[in-house]
């Protein structure tokens, strides 16, 4: 849809969406209450949109694949251990890191609402939130794992976490073969958030294609 | 934990467990995580609510999953933030804060003052022609 009505010149209006309207009324009401700040929303936003992501938990997961120390605390206190990377939950909430193995592969969702490990992970995404793999998750986690082009061996155990407010969970998956070599940051690139959610795993070094091929219709994917 | 099939009381809706998972189209690892701006604003203002101590986190959580667990839920999670604002207006309720005809008028008070706006000037609450 294009802006330019070069034909006529109608006049437009503003419209707001009710969603939109409903939360401009809110925050006029909570200032004017003093119980929130508009600068403050602002920067809640700028962080979740740009600051807070993937990339955060792919550190986490970088340093437990190079420094068996630091892997040990994940396990032990995830919360003090990916504290000590800077990343601190602002709901007060508890972090549980899953290490798949062999012969496990953990699955995380949370059945409830979407309990997610934003400080390591950012905003959920959508299809995390959604009723179908809320419940899907549980029921059918090898369905589940085969819609993300993810097959695993019919005799790995799939373990499925289900989050809650207080207790978070991330999934820390097990480190591609053949990057000896790589530091943390190489590292790091390989992590995608679906190997942090258990719904995907790690790319292979040199290609962006992950080892269950992600996106199903990866077009551009070049070599870093 | 491997958790048993959860319970109608405490899981999603009856319905969904009958829904097969679908991945939605464009829902790949670089897919924006707020499709509109009203929804970040939502997002924040729960964030922010919780810091000043209007409710606890679990309460938070506790409400969403009562909103998110309604029935006519949209299967692909695209109103899952209509779900969180119905739940930030809740708790507000809940605790005193404001109700729903406070949210109602001054959300329609912004409206009229969106549309007495000219395109492509910021839409100001003094707008509102209703405005006393």
């Amino acid at each position: 849809m294009t802006h330019d009505h070069p034909d006529h010149d109608h006049h437009h209006d503003n419209e707001l969406d009710p969603f939109a309207a409903r939360v401009k009324a809110l925050e006029t009401i909570l200032v004017e209450k003093g119980l929130i700040d508009p600068a403050a929303i602002d920067a809640i936003v700028d962080t979740y949109e740009h600051k807070v992501g993937p990339r955060n938990g792919a550190r986490v997961v970088a340093k437990a694949w190079s420094d068996p120390e630091f892997a040990e605390w994940l396990k032990r206190d995830a919360t003090a251990a990916i504290a000590s990377l800077g990343y601190m939950g602002r709901q007060g909430e508890h972090m549980q890191a899953v290490f798949n193995t062999e012969d496990t592969h953990n699955l995380v969702v949370c059945t409830l609402c979407s309990c997610y490990p934003w400080t390591v992970l950012g905003v959920p995404p959508v299809w995390y939130k959604a009723p179908p793999y809320r419940s899907q998750a549980v029921i059918n986690p090898r369905g589940v794992l085969a819609e993300f082009g993810l097959i695993l061996p019919e005799d790995t155990r799939i373990r499925v976490w289900d989050s809650t407010a207080e207790l978070r969970y991330m999934v820390v998956p097990t480190r591609p073969v053949e990057t000896e070599g790589l530091g943390e940051d190489e590292l790091a690139r390989l992590v995608t958030r679906d190997a942090m959610i258990g719904t995907g795993l790690p790319l292979m070094p040199g290609s962006r294609e992950p080892g269950a091929v992600w996106p199903p219709e990866a077009g551009n994917g070049a070599a870093s | 934990m491997s958790r048993p099939e959860p319970s109608a009381a405490a899981g999603p809706d009856a319905g969904a467990a009958d829904t097969p998972f679908r991945l939605p189209v464009g829902s790949g690892p670089d897919a924006p995580v707020f499709a509109e701006p009203w929804q970040a604003q939502a997002f924040a203002l729960a964030v922010a609510l919780h810091q000043r101590g209007v409710f606890t986190w679990s309460e938070w959580a506790a409400e969403l999953s009562r909103q998110v667990a309604r029935p006519n839920a949209a299967q692909d999670g695209s109103d899952y933030y209509q779900h969180w604002l119905a739940a930030i207006e809740a708790l507000l309720s809940q605790k005193g804060v404001t109700g729903s005809e406070m949210i109602d008028a001054v959300s329609h008070a912004w409206q009229r003052a969106a549309h007495a706006t000219p395109h492509g000037q910021p839409i100001l609450l003094e707008n509102d022609p209703e405005r006393a």
